[in-house]
C-alpha cells in the first residue's frame, strides 16, 4: 500500500430513513488488485458499495454524509458529474440484469451512450469486450438474439463485458457469482484474476472462502462498522480485531 | 374434523366453479344475444352506407356515418390521452415515484376514474359553451380523451411499476443519464403493458355513449370537419332501440355487433404487436 490510494473513503455514514446502514466509515482502497469487503449479510457490504458509484442516491430516502475520493478528488463535491463517475466506476451486480435488448446491443449500451461507438467501429467493440468476458466463443453466432435468453451463467458474463465496455477504472463487484452455479462461478472468478491487472475491484462476498482465493487486500465490516482493513494475509492469519478472529473462525456471523 | 375439513374443501370448489359459470355464462350470453339478434340484419349495406331517407322507419341505408365516426372519435381521443398521459407516468416513475405530488396525482387519476361518464359529458358541454363550440368531433374529442385519461395513466403506471430496480440500476451504473434510462430501458421493458393500457383506454372511449351525448352529437354524414357533429356507434345503438320499430330495433344490436368486434379486432392486434415487440423483455 505505498501508493497513493485509489479510492479514500473518509467518514462515511449513511441513513436509510431513521435506520443508520454504515457508521462513520473510513478506509481506503489501493490501486488495482482486489480489495475484498466481508462481513455477515445485512452489515452494509452493498451499501458500501453503492456509494462509491453514487447509485445509492437513486433510492429514495437515503441520506449520505461524508467524503469518498476518487484519485484524490470528492465524488460527493458539488457540480460533480454523476454519469461521468458512475462511467468511471463500474458495477457487476449480484443478479445479472441484462436489459431488454440483444446481446450485440447491450454490450454496446454505454459506449453508444458516452459516444465511443461509430458504425466502423461497433462490430469490434463487440467482440473485444465479449472475449474479455469470455463469451465471445459460446455467442458469436447469435450476437442479435434477445439478452435474456442466455443462461444465467452468461449472462452474468455478459454484464461484465457491457460494464468492461465503457473502459471503468474500477470495478464494483457485488457477490458476483452468488445467483450462479460453481462452473459459472469459477469463471467468473478466472475473469476477476485476471482483470485486477489493471483495475482496481473491490469485491464483495460472504463466501469467505473466495475472499481468501482473490483478495489482496480485506475489509472487514460488522453492523455498519468497519472492524478492520489491511494486506489479505494479515486480516486472514493474524487479525488485529478478536471480533474478525471470531467470524473468521465462524463463531459470529 | 377430517371430515369438516373435506367439507370446506367441496363448498370452496363449488363456489368457484360457480363463480366461472356465472363470469362465462353471461359473457356467453351478451355475445349470444347480440349475435342471435344483430346478425340477421348485419349485412353489406349497412357497413357501408350512410343512412337514407326513412332508414330509422326501416328502410333503406347503414351505418357507416356512426363506424367511421367512432372511429375519429375514439382515435382521436386515445391519441390526445395518449400526449398527457405518458408524460405522467413517466413522471411518476422516473422522477418522483414515491414523493407526495405523486401520491396526489395517483389519487387524482382513481377519482377520475369513477366519475361517471355523463359528468365528462356535462363538463365537455360547459367547456364547449364557454369556448363558443357546438357539439362537433372536437368537442367528443376532448371530453372523451377525459374518460380516457385517467385510464390510461394508471395503466401505464403500473406497467411501468412492474420494471425491477435492479434494471433500471443497471441502466443508471453504465454512466446513462435518468433520460436515457426511460428511454432505452424503462419503456422497452414496459412496452406490452403500455400498450395494454392505450388499448383498454381506446376500448372504454369507443363504448361510451353519455359522454359524446352532447359534446359530438349525430349526423347521418359522414365526418368531415372537426367543428361538424359526428356520429358514434354507442348513440347508434340507443337511437336505433329507441325507435318502435322492431326491424331498427334489430339493427341497434348488428351496431352493438360492430362496435364489439371493432374492440375485439383493436385487442387482437395489439396482442399481435406486443409479441413482436417485446421479443428482448426481460422476464
Ligand atoms: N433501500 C433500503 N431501504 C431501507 N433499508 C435498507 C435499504 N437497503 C438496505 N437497507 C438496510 O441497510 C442495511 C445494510 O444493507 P446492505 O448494504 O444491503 O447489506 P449487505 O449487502 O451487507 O447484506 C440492512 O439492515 C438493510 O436492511
Ligand atoms: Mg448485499
Amino acid at each position: 500500500m505505498d501508493e497513493r490510494p485509489h479510492i479514500e473513503i473518509q467518514n462515511l455514514s449513511v441513513w436509510y430513513g431513521e435506520q443508520r446502514a454504515l457508521k462513520d466509515i473510513s478506509v481506503a482502497f489501493p490501486a488495482r488488485g482486489i480489495t475484498a469487503v466481508i462481513g455477515p449479510s445485512g452489515c452494509g457490504k452493498t451499501t458500501l458499495l453503492k456509494s462509491i458509484n453514487r447509485l445509492l442516491e437513486t433510492s429514495d430516502n437515503v441520506r449520505i454524509s461524508g467524503r469518498i475520493l476518487l484519485d484524490g478528488a470528492d465524488i460527493y463535491a458539488p457540480g460533480v458529474d454523476v454519469t461521468e463517475i458512475r462511467t468511471r466506476v463500474g458495477l457487476l451486480a449480484s443478479k445479472p440484469f441484462p436489459l431488454p435488448m440483444s446481446i450485440y446491443d447491450n454490450v454496446l449500451y454505454g459506449p453508444r451512450i458516452h459516444g465511443l461507438c461509430r458504425r466502423d467501429n461497433a462490430d469490434a467493440i463487440v467482440e473485444r469486450y465479449l472475449r474479455a468476458a469470455d463469451l465471445w466463443e459460446e455467442v458469436r453466432e447469435r450476437l442479435q438474439t434477445p439478452a435474456h435468453a442466455l443462461s444465467t451463467g452468461q449472462q452474468q458474463r455478459l454484464c461484465l463485458a457491457r460494464a468492461l465496455a465503457v473502459e471503468p477504472e474500477v470495478l464494483l463487484c457485488d457477490e458476483p457469482t452468488a445467483a450462479l452455479d460453481p462452473i459459472s462461478a469459477q469463471r467468473i472468478e478466472d475473469l476477476l484474476r485476471g482483470l485486477k491487472r489493471h483495475m482496481t475491484i473491490v469485491l464483495v462476498t460472504h463466501i469467505l472462502r473466495q475472499a481468501r482465493r482473490l483478495a489482496d487486500y480485506v475489509v472487514f465490516l460488522w453492523l455498519g462498522e468497519l472492524v478492520e482493513a489491511g494486506p489479505a494475509e494479515q486480516v486472514f492469519n493474524n487479525p488485529l480485531s478478536e471480533r474478525t478472529r471470531a467470524y473468521l473462525m465462524g463463531d459470529i456471523g | 374434523m377430517k371430515k369438516l375439513r373435506h367439507l370446506e374443501e367441496h363448498v370452496f370448489r363449488f363456489l368457484m366453479w360457480l363463480s366461472l359459470l356465472v363470469v362465462l355464462g353471461s359473457l356467453m350470453l351478451i355475445l349470444g344475444t347480440m349475435l342471435w339478434r344483430g346478425l340477421p340484419s348485419l349485412s353489406l349495406t349497412m357497413l357501408t352506407q350512410i343512412p337514407k331517407g326513412g332508414y330509422y322507419l326501416g328502410e333503406e341505408g347503414g351505418i357507416l356515418n356512426a363506424i367511421v365516426g367512432s372511429l375519429c372519435l375514439a382515435s382521436g381521443a386515445t391519441a390526445f390521452a395518449w400526449l398527457f398521459s405518458l408524460p405522467v407516468a413517466i413522471y411518476l416513475h422516473g422522477y418522483a415515484s414515491r414523493s407526495r405530488t405523486a401520491h396526489l396525482i395517483r389519487l387524482a387519476m382513481d377519482v377520475l376514474w369513477g366519475v361517471p361518464s355523463i359528468v365528462y359529458g356535462a363538463f365537455g358541454f360547459i367547456i364547449m359553451l364557454w369556448l363558443g363550440l357546438r357539439a362537433s368531433l372536437l368537442g367528443g374529442i376532448i371530453a372523451l380523451a377525459c374518460l380516457e385519461l385517467p385510464i390510461m395513466v394508471r395503466g401505464m403506471d403500473e406497467a411501468l411499476g412492474t420494471v425491477p430496480p435492479a434494471l433500471r440500476e443497471a441502466s443508471y451504473a453504465l454512466g446513462a443519464t435518468r433520460f436515457e434510462t426511460t428511454i432505452k430501458v424503462l419503456l422497452r421493458q414496459a412496452v406490452a403493458g403500455l400498450l395494454t393500457a392505450v388499448l383498454l383506454a381506446f376500448g372504454r372511449g369507443i363504448g361510451d355513449a353519455a359522454s359524446v351525448l352532447f359534446t359530438a352529437g349525430y349526423t347521418d354524414r359522414l365526418p368531415d370537419s372537426l367543428f361538424r357533429p359526428v356520429a358514434s356507434l354507442p348513440l347508434a345503438v340507443f337511437f336505433q332501440l329507441a325507435t318502435p320499430f322492431p326491424a331498427v330495433q334489430q339493427r341497434a344490436y348488428a351496431a352493438g355487433l360492430v362496435l364489439t368486434v371493432i374492440v375485439l379486432a383493436v385487442s387482437v392486434m395489439a396482442r399481435w404487436l406486443s409479441r413482436h415487440l417485446t421479443r428482448h423483455v426481460v422476464r
